[in-house]
């Protein structure tokens, strides 16, 4: 059971890319509500979204990747979505990919879909070296941790039935958020699956990885990690025992 | 044992870092939460510098014993510590709370800006 959906998409100066995201999104769903979550952008990307036909949610300052995703969770909180897809503002993610997302969801299997790269071996996505052991040992980390094998910790491609909604829109983390959040789903009892899903290029803008930005990155997961396995976590009603 | 001077010197330091924090308590630009610290800061290296014998004893715990005004030099790197730590936590609290905040911003203003335009316009005289 999918019921009311909404597309929650974080966006950070996209003017160039997101319009077309949105137009996307609505192409494969119309029935689908687009929310984009404006990180204080410099450029148009809200007035862009807006006009695209998005419902825009403007923050009135930066607070990064994971504090704006988690504000396109209380927003489908406070507005009783029963799913939830998120996706980027970059064109990253590709809305086709979105019924593989959802089955798991539709069948009652899970409460948080992941689109991972990795599920199946011979998927095209081969990140540069650093990189991909990068993403390999926060996935072990987190498997090992969460007591669940996990492929792909980075991908933020995701979805969420009612009750993953409640847990991120409470409990998020703010930035580099993707890796931790998994491990919090598993500690908080959510059932979670894995859907290999094929992603494209980014096609305008830059990521924003650095090399001095990937040394904190690694340092501050890592921690974030360790600390979210000492800590409790409430069990929610709706998942697994 | 520890020279006459650098005990006067103490003294005066720590009445006068307890006064400076006491002026700002009074003139309401410190909060007393946020006080406690220092004034607890003041008062132990206070102590610490007036009582002499005090001192020295302590440093013979602690096998200082060619020069016991080392250990003054401990105690308040400790307590600046302890402040610093402090603030880091109130920090941290202080940027959850904004992220909050902002974010609720954000769902209010949408939620506005849906009522105000599906409000009837004001009418005109």
């Amino acid at each position: 059971m999918l019921g009311r959906m909404v597309a929650i998409v974080p966006a950070y100066n996209e003017s160039g890319a997101i319009g077309r995201v949105v137009d996307e999104i609505r192409d494969f769903d119309p029935a689908l509500d687009v929310v984009v979550v404006d990180d204080a952008s410099a450029d148009e990307t809200a007035e862009i979204a807006a006009a695209h036909g998005a419902t825009v949610l403007r923050l009135p300052f930066n607070v990064g990747i994971g504090g704006a995703v988690q504000t396109g969770f209380r927003y489908a909180l406070e507005h009783e979505y029963e799913t939830a897809v998120r996706l980027d503002g970059d064109g990253q993610h590709d809305p086709r990919e979105l019924p593989k997302l959802l089955a798991p969801l539709e069948r009652g299997d899970a409460n948080l879909v992941i689109g991972s790269r990795f599920v199946d071996p011979g998927g095209s996505y081969r990140p540069p070296f650093a990189r991909r052991v990068g993403i390999r040992v926060f996935a072990r980390l987190v498997s090992v941790l969460g007591g669940q094998r996990v492929t792909d910790t980075t991908s933020g491609f995701m979805a969420l039935d009612g009750v993953g909604i409640a847990l991120f829109a409470e409990e998020f983390p703010h930035d580099y958020p993707e890796v931790e959040a998994t491990l919090v789903a598993l500690r908080s009892g959510l059932r979670l699956a894995q859907v290999q899903v094929e992603m494209r290029e980014r096609e305008t803008g830059s990521s924003s990885i650095t090399f001095v930005r990937s040394v904190y990155y690694l340092v501050k997961v890592t921690l974030a990690l360790l600390v979210a396995s000492l800590r409790r976590y409430r069990r929610l009603e709706g998942a697994r025992r | 044992m520890t020279p006459v001077r650098v005990s006067i010197v103490g003294v005066i330091a720590s009445i006068l870092l307890i006064l400076v924090v006491l002026e700002l308590i009074r003139g309401r630009r410190l909060k007393e939460r946020y006080a406690l610290l220092w004034l607890a800061t003041g008062l132990v290296l206070l102590v610490l510098s007036a009582w002499r014998d005090g001192l020295n004893t302590i440093a013979g715990w602690l096998g200082v014993t060619s020069y016991p005004p080392a250990v003054l030099f401990a105690v308040a790197t400790l307590f600046i510590l302890l402040v610093l730590l402090h603030y880091s936590t109130v920090i941290s609290k202080l940027t959850d709370e904004n992220v909050e905040l902002a974010q609720r911003l954000a769902l209010l203003e949408e939620r506005v800006g849906r009522l105000g335009a599906s409000e009837p316009p004001a009418p005109v005289d």
